[in-house]
């Protein structure tokens, strides 16, 4: 699939290129070098030199993969802490509706990890219905319902139908110019996913917690959620989104995050690359304490 | 008068070949760009643009400690020779696939997490074209991780 764009005059392309943009805008084994850096800095590093590149995209965690980064940790499953379904009726203005369709399915990919396929299936309706309202028709239909249903039993079918509905949503979204919404959406994926992580903390001390250390990662997707919201500050509903979205960073900015420098290993027989290098963060309790209490905030603020 | 209704054509006509593009883009990455990722779970994200030759994208991504990862590049055939590089978020080059013949998936494994940047280039035409006419096509940056049941 390729298009031949004639060039008869400069005027179109750049308004075509405009229009284009606009439309597709989202602890180590081995010790290494011990080059400890701040990531704070880092990630004003990696932001520094933008070029003038054509298309640029800021991703965030899908609701699939913060769903696998939760069950990776070691986190339980406790259905207490979904969106409850009942407050699907509360949402009818484009910017709640997007922002619990990344919720529902954020929570319905946390169910399907681990494998509460009628959970799974509820929550397809309660997304199927933001979807709707959104107008996203084609995102998720009766197919995609009877789809799960025919494959409740089949997690890998099931991930692919999770997959391809979020994909299908927000690339509605992004090519309709709609960019906004999409962004919405993400950020209220997001949050849900660092919601349920936070709740699921569980007793663990600090230090030897995995999920705490997921939490603590969250802080590098959350500077590229800043910047995505900033692509889109214009938009009144993102405007609105944006204060909470800078009181957590506020938070987030007390944990300094320590990280060794990245050396590459290809295993030869499997063509896998190891990023090796080591990281550390001051997380204390108090700081967690605040973090959640603050994600607990913006999440009922999004979904109540 | 005239000529305000010249312009509003021109820009019905290139709003509707965009959205038409883009809309292709959206097959393309669904129907061919997802096999790419197998046996690797597509993580349900789309980033998908319309580049011409010499043109380039970036994407910033943060990669979580102990996940297993593919990024496939998947480039519509006119491109044979796309280039994808990797800078870790000191700027270093870690990936380069000009090292790796030119392929467009790599898989990786950060032990620690990372926020790395990808950088897709469409390398200009080597032969001397025709001024009117420019090659562009489909160029989607798709993300796979592994399910550890």
């Amino acid at each position: 699939m390729f298009f031949k764009l004639k060039t008869y005059s400069s005027t179109p392309l750049i308004l075509s290129a405009m229009l284009l943009m606009a439309a597709c805008n989202s602890g180590g084994s081995k010790k290494t070098t011990e080059v400890k850096v701040d990531s704070a800095e880092l990630a004003k590093d990696i932001f520094s030199d933008i070029s003038n590149a054509k298309q640029i995209f800021y991703s965030l965690p899908s609701p699939m993969e913060s769903a696998m980064l939760i069950k990776s940790a070691g986190a339980t499953y406790n259905e207490k802490y979904l969106n409850p379904i009942s407050n699907v009726s509360k949402y009818t203005s484009n910017k709640s509706m997007a922002l619990n369709l990344g919720s529902y399915i954020t929570d319905l990919s946390y169910a399907s990890m681990f494998d509460q396929s009628q959970t799974t299936l509820k929550y397809m309706e309660v997304a199927k219905k933001m979807a709707d309202g959104l107008g996203i028709t084609e995102a998720i239909d009766q197919n995609t319902i009877k789809k799960l249903e025919e494959n409740i039993n089949n997690r890998e079918a099931i991930l692919d139908i999770i997959s391809e509905t979020f994909m299908s949503s927000t690339a509605f979204l992004q090519e309709n110019d709609r960019q906004s919404l999409a962004a919405i959406a993400l950020t209220g994926g997001w949050i849900e996913g660092l919601y349920l992580s936070t709740r699921l903390v569980g007793n663990e001390p600090i230090a030897k917690n995995k999920i705490v250390n997921r939490i603590v990662d969250q802080k590098l997707s959350l500077d590229i959620l800043v910047k995505l919201l900033n692509n889109n500050k214009s938009n009144k509903d993102i405007a609105e989104i944006m204060p909470q979205i800078n009181n957590l960073k506020k938070i987030y900015d007390k944990i300094i995050i320590k990280s060794s420098e990245i050396k590459t290993i290809e295993d030869a027989k499997s063509k896998i690359t190891t990023l090796k290098s080591t990281t550390s963060s001051n997380i204390s309790q108090p700081i967690l304490n605040e973090l959640s209490e603050s994600v607990k905030n913006i999440r009922n603020n999004f979904t109540l | 008068m005239k000529k305000i209704l010249s312009l509003l054509a021109l820009t019905l006509i290139i709003s509707a070949a965009s959205f038409t593009a883009s809309a292709q883009c959206k097959g393309f990455a669904k129907k061919v760009c997802k096999l790419d990722l197998i046996p690797y779970i597509h993580d349900g994200n789309y980033h998908a643009a319309i580049l011409t030759e010499g043109e380039e994208a970036e994407l910033y991504k943060t990669f979580y400690a102990d996940q297993e990862y593919r990024i496939a590049i998947c480039v519509v055939d006119a491109f044979p020779q796309i280039e994808f590089k990797i800078y870790d978020s000191n700027r270093k080059l870690i990936y380069n696939n000009r090292d790796h013949h030119m392929s467009r998936i790599w898989d990786f494994k950060p032990e620690a997490s990372q926020q790395l940047k990808i950088v897709v280039k469409v390398p200009a035409s080597g032969s001397k074209k025709s001024d009117s006419e420019v090659i562009s096509g489909c160029v989607a940056i798709m993300f796979g991780i592994k399910d550890k049941k």
